[in-house]
């Protein structure tokens, strides 16, 4: 059996090169799939710390993070798509209507 | 795991009958049967019927009783503010309902309500899995609502930009919490939690980290520094009656989540800098907030700093961790949530006039429409915190929280804060009454529902600042709930 800390190290790899390339990238639909990234990097560590202690909560949470991230991704498409219709640009740079 | 039964289910009577709204107001508007701003009285009727059932037959003792398999808690901390959101909601619809392209759309009200339930699932949360839904559940209709004006560059920039630091905060905070279920030994209740994370064999450092990851994402919430920069962007771009909501009842789901949190799953004795890191975080996030308001030219990005700069205030009770703290955080939310939500439906008037929030288009408003002026005053004064609005003893009692709970640095850095906050509040009631108004400037056209709303807002400014005891036994009712 594979140890519980490979898993948490993965989802740690995961993690960090998901909060990089939001960093970095310039193109939303690319941030947004870091950010998705991001998310599964938690329910891999959900998983694995369920598997270790028995506890089916871990995978009752990933169930439910699944749900939310579809949920936001249909909203986070829309909206990328508007966006696109009113500045034909999905570039972040192109997000500068609002400062002050 | 209790049976479902009627004590359960008249826990939940107040989020039932939200949904149950939602159906209506949902099949109302397809079917055709209400349409427009006829939407809007019928939710808000529709609020007023929840509110009044809910404190008729849904009150529960101060120390309450864990519900639904332990997810949710229904005390007196939770009743208050789901109370408290219902009003508020109501409230953003009186200043909506006569907004083309927003108070028109039966989707508003549904997205509205959407949110709301979440904001009270909230409040209730006892356990990781439900603080993690009821987070998106409130946050994600709110994606939507901030860019709800398709058509307008700004509007759909701040929907965006509120969306992608949602997101990215929800993403870092569930990371946080993964690695806390894992730290507390597969523990997801508040109390299984705290008591996990005591013996936990993991680091300290990692298990601080862990907490911080997780704060991040209320930080995101209650706009707080470092997470506070989407907070202008998003309020100035997102449609006035939204942008007070996200700063009023969507701030206080954050807090209403946040100490429950921080006095029940992650108590201070528990880790040795997390009140240190709370502290920090409140008197950075009152000192930027209130420094960067004093440069603002636009209305709705000022109230969006000054309500960073609030955000750190309440923080101070929050970081006390003592009843007294937790009544002070609940009254002061309970204060500024109305005023605030008073001093957007003027910024709403304002824009709707005068096609813009900036702060120059208030000159003459005295000479132009008193009354209107007066609810400023009244508004503007309790924010800044001057004596005999309520704001200001909602101010003085979370201070005193401060210095109770051995934090006297903090309460200094806090009332040093609240001068230069009455500067720049001062500098707008200036304009308003002393600049003389455009040549042709006319008397403001302020529709019907706005005009009691603010009455009522106004009133209860100046009410809850002279006769404040009913309103702080709410707060102590509700601290009850935790220091029993």
């Amino acid at each position: 059996m594979v140890p519980t800390s490979f898993y948490i190290f993965l989802a740690a790899l995961l993690f960090t090169i998901g909060a990089v390339a939001v960093l970095f990238r310039r193109n939303t639909l690319v941030i947004y799939m870091a950010v998705e990234l991001m998310l599964n990097a938690a329910n891999l560590a959900f998983v694995a710390f369920a598997r270790q202690f028995e506890a089916l909560d871990g995978q009752l949470f990933v169930f439910f993070v699944m749900t939310v991230a579809a949920a936001e991704v249909a909203v986070g498409l829309a909206l990328i798509v508007t966006i696109f219709r009113t500045k034909h640009s999905v570039d972040i740079d192109a997000m500068h209507e609002l400062k002050g | 795991m209790s049976a479902l039964n009627t004590a359960m289910l008249l826990a939940l009577l107040p989020e039932l009958l939200v949904l149950a709204l939602m159906g209506v107001v949902l099949v109302a508007d397809l079917a055709g049967w209400v349409q427009g701003r006829k939407l809007g009285w019928l939710t808000v009727v529709g609020l007023a019927v929840v509110l009044a059932v809910s404190l008729s037959v849904a009150m529960p003792n101060a120390a309450g009783a864990a519900v639904w398999g332990n997810t949710l808690r229904h005390d007196a901390l939770s009743f208050v503010f789901r109370m408290l959101f219902l009003l508020a909601a109501g409230l953003t619809i009186f200043f909506s309902m006569d907004l083309p392209g927003l108070g028109d759309r039966g989707a508003f009200y549904l997205l509205l309500l959407a949110s709301v339930l979440g904001m009270m699932l909230m409040a209730m949360a006892n356990d990781l899995i439900m603080l993690f839904l009821a987070m998106e559940t409130a946050t994600i209709p709110l994606y939507v609502l901030a860019g709800f004006f398709t058509g307008r560059r700004d509007s759909v920039e701040a929907g965006f930009k509120y969306l992608l630091f949602g997101a990215l905060a929800s993403g870092v905070m569930l990371y946080g919490l993964s690695l806390l279920y894992g730290f507390s030994g597969g523990a997801v209740e508040f109390e299984a939690v705290a008591r996990g994370l005591s013996e936990t064999a993991a680091p300290r450092w990692a298990v601080l980290a862990a907490l911080m990851v997780v704060l991040a994402g209320f930080a995101f919430k209650v706009a707080a520094v470092p997470f506070h920069f989407w907070a202008p962007d998003v309020y100035q771009g997102a449609p006035t009656p939204i942008a007070a909501f996200l700063s009023t009842a969507s701030k206080a789901a954050g807090f209403a989540l946040l100490v429950r949190v921080a006095l029940v799953a992650f108590p201070g004795g528990t880790m040795p800098w997390w009140g240190a890191a709370l502290a920090a975080m409140a008197a950075a996030t009152m000192t930027l907030g209130n420094l960067l308001a004093l440069t603002q030219t636009d209305l709705k990005r000022l109230l969006a700093y000054s309500s960073i700069g609030h955000a750190g205030y309440i923080l101070m009770g929050v970081v006390a961790a003592t009843k007294l703290g937790l009544t002070a955080v609940v009254f002061y939310l309970l204060v500024y949530l109305l005023t605030n939500l008073a001093a957007f439906g003027v910024v709403t008037v304002l824009e709707r006039n005068t096609g813009s929030p900036a702060v120059a288009h208030l000159a003459g408003l005295y000479k132009r429409s008193p009354w209107l002026t007066l609810a400023t005053l009244a508004a503007f004064l309790s924010l800044a915190g001057v004596p005999p609005f309520a704001g200001f003893v909602a101010k003085v009692w979370v201070f005193m929280a401060a210095v109770e709970a051995k934090l006297e640095w903090l309460a200094v850095v806090a009332v040093l804060n609240s001068i230069v906050g009455i500067y720049y509040y001062l500098v707008v009631l200036k304009v308003a009454y002393e600049y003389d108004p455009p040549a042709d400037a006319q008397p403001l056209q302020v529709s019907r529902p706005v005009v009691w709303a603010l009455a009522a807002l106004a009133v209860f400014v100046v009410v809850a600042g002279v006769a404040f005891g009913p309103w702080f036994g709410w707060g102590q009712w509700a601290a009850m709930a935790l220091f029993p």
